[in-house]
């Protein structure tokens, strides 16, 4: 077993290499370790101390979780939740992207920023001020109130990425499909938005995976009536055992990890660096 | 070719907040006619194009399209089609979509869509490119199919925004000659834009010599190339030599309107010194050095032989312009680099 003496890989590698190598090898552990963790248990049936790795791999954590009733309305009702944000937020924040990307008006900047504002600060302050004005207006623990909440959360990526992907096609394009007889929304339609699509994708897809994510205001604003995924991680953290947690946070992994690959094609890091270009 | 007027543009203005911009544009186009724009960039040859197609409102005047002022309607309305220098096609559609898009849009049935794509693409040499994506053609390919796709819409008249400058010259020349045989067939209204005095030269029935937001001159090449109405057109429009006399005035001569002789180098119309010989194809420039700046002259190659450099010269002008000062200080100022 001499080929794991680090002292010859020390050698072999030279110094750089070597403790590049290293790490590598310590990030790596820090960003799937927690991860390979949670398949591991979540896949264990029985798992006791003091063996290392689970003495019998099943499904049986997950028979359980799916049988508990609030938990599987919970999954349901998160994904309601991130489709009708998804769909919502790019109906208001297209036509936005569009204006912004297409004119230059004055204060055009400003709008742009302000949607950053929305991430500058802890969320819990702007939450609770929201809820707030929620109560006034009737909105605590309703559908809306939680949508408006989910809706802030993926705003500025719904305005930011769609903009610099409008702005992206060229305006020749959108004149000669004018110049062809089409009017203005049937130009939007056919022309524009298929052209800029692959980067309207990438903001969609954010939107539905910060939608499932989000969890401090929908906490705040949809108690007791609506709790979704997240919020029920929360219990099921104090409550269950940390074999069905595991379980748990699968489900909540498994929809962004497919999506990151769906779309794979499409998220370069140029792609997001364009997007938050200001100007 | 005939006399009945296709475009009309009446008195228009159109200025940007910047002060830049067109005034007082004025010009007729027959049915039939290819008329190109030619100036520097920034002369507002492309406005011109924008406000015919419907891009661009104009402060005031009017655009004509067989009598009928077309100057209120948007672009879609405008029996005009464009086509740009870059970026025409639609990256997301095939050939054939890219094609078939408009005539769509005119509820045109599909076999009758189908038959006038084929005799197109036939037209512009690109049969079998139906199923391409713009990205697999060359930039010369992409032209083509831009402007098929234009002479589907069966416009009245075709706009073209420096359409061939994105290609290199060989292609370029290639796709003029095909152009202007394509226009003279079908008999297309057409105005053209373009910076290459050599490419308006080549294609247009008239030139519209602009600067500065202004028509400078309007005339078939010939004319243009051989009176020259003001200095800025000598300049630009052909190589051309500048004298300034003592008076004042400016003599203008063309390069191939001078002979050299070997001599004492101070008699003919000017005398100097060989500077450079190079050979331009089937021509050579002998640039002589004088007391009044540098003069080229072209010279076939027999004659070019004759001289080396050093040798003192004198040199004979057969065609000559004079320009007055007065117009030469106006136009100084105003005239690009």
């Amino acid at each position: 077993m001499s080929f794991l003496n680090p002292k010859r890989w020390y050698h072999s590698l030279g110094k750089r290499r070597f403790y590049e190598a290293l790490l590598l090898i310590v990030f790596i552990l820090f960003f799937y370790g927690p991860l390979l963790y949670t398949f591991m248990l979540a896949f264990a049936n029985k798992y006791e101390y003091p063996s290392i790795i689970p003495s019998q791999f099943g499904f049986q954590w997950w028979n359980y979780v799916l049988k508990q009733p609030t938990l599987v309305k919970s999954i349901g009702l998160s994904f309601e939740f991130a489709f009708a944000t998804t769909f919502i937020s790019m109906i208001i924040c297209l036509p936005a992207a569009y204006v912004l990307a297409r004119y230059n008006f004055r204060g055009r900047k400003m709008v742009m920023f302000s949607f950053l504002l929305g991430n500058a600060f802890p969320k819990i302050g702007i939450y609770t001020s929201m809820a707030i004005v929620f109560y006034k207006m009737n909105l605590m623990g309703t559908f809306t109130g939680v949508l408006l909440i989910h809706l802030i959360e993926c705003m500025m990526m719904m305005i930011w990425l769609p903009t610099s992907a409008f702005r992206n096609v060229p305006a020749n394009q959108e004149e000669a499909a004018r110049d062809a007889g089409a009017g203005p929304l049937r130009t939007f339609w056919y022309i524009t938005l298929p052209t800029a699509w692959p980067g309207i994708a990438v903001a969609a897809m954010f939107a539905f995976i910060a939608s499932l994510g989000e969890s401090t205001g929908t906490l705040l604003v949809g108690l007791p009536y609506y709790r979704t995924m997240t919020v029920e991680m929360y219990g099921v953290i104090l409550d269950y055992p940390s074999t069905a947690g595991a379980v748990f946070s699968l489900i909540l992994i498994a929809p962004n990890l497919a999506l990151l690959l769906l779309m794979r094609r499409y998220l370069g890091a140029d792609t997001l660096a364009r997007g938050y270009k200001m100007g | 070719m005939s006399d009945q007027v296709k475009l009309e543009i009446r008195n228009m203005t159109k200025i940007y907040k910047t002060g830049d911009g067109v005034r007082n544009i004025n010009l007729t186009v027959n049915l039939g006619e290819l008329v190109t724009l030619l100036g520097p960039s920034g002369c507002g040859k492309t406005t011109i194009l924008r406000t015919v197609a419907g891009f661009l409102s104009c402060d005031t005047g009017s655009i004509l399209i067989d009598g009928k002022d077309i100057s209120h309607l948007p672009p879609e309305k405008r029996p005009t089609a464009m086509v740009f220098q870059s970026y025409n096609l639609w990256p997301h559609m095939t050939v054939y979509e890219n094609m078939a898009f408009g005539l769509k849009l005119r509820k045109i049935p599909k076999p009758e869509i189908q038959r006038r794509i084929t005799e197109m693409l036939e037209l512009v040499k690109m049969s079998g490119f139906e199923k391409k994506y713009p990205n697999q053609m060359s930039g010369g390919q992409q032209q083509r199919i831009a402007i098929a796709r234009s002479l589907l819409l069966q416009p009245e008249v075709l706009l073209l925004d420096e359409p061939f400058s994105a290609l290199d010259a060989k292609i370029r020349s290639q796709m003029r000659e095909e152009l202007r045989k394509i226009q003279t067939d079908l008999e297309i209204t057409v105005v053209f834009v373009t910076h290459d005095q050599e490419e308006a030269m080549a294609l247009s029935d008239r030139i519209v010599v602009m600067n500065k937001g202004s028509f400078e001159q309007i005339g078939t090449p010939a004319e243009i190339y051989d009176h020259p109405a003001s200095r800025y057109i000598a300049d630009f429009i052909g190589e051309m030599n500048f004298i300034e006399q003592r008076d004042g005035t400016t003599i203008a001569v063309r390069p191939e309107n001078v002979t050299v002789e070997l001599g004492d180098g101070t008699g003919g119309d000017i005398g100097g010194y060989v500077r450079t010989i190079m050979m331009l194809g089937h021509f050579y420039e002998i640039a002589i050095g004088t007391d009044s700046g540098i003069v080229k002259a072209y010279v076939s190659a027999e004659t070019a032989g004759k001289f080396k450099r050093g040798d003192m010269v004198n040199c004979f002008f057969e065609g000559t312009y004079r320009y007055e000062p007065d117009s030469e200080k106006k136009r100084e100022k105003i005239a690009p680099a």
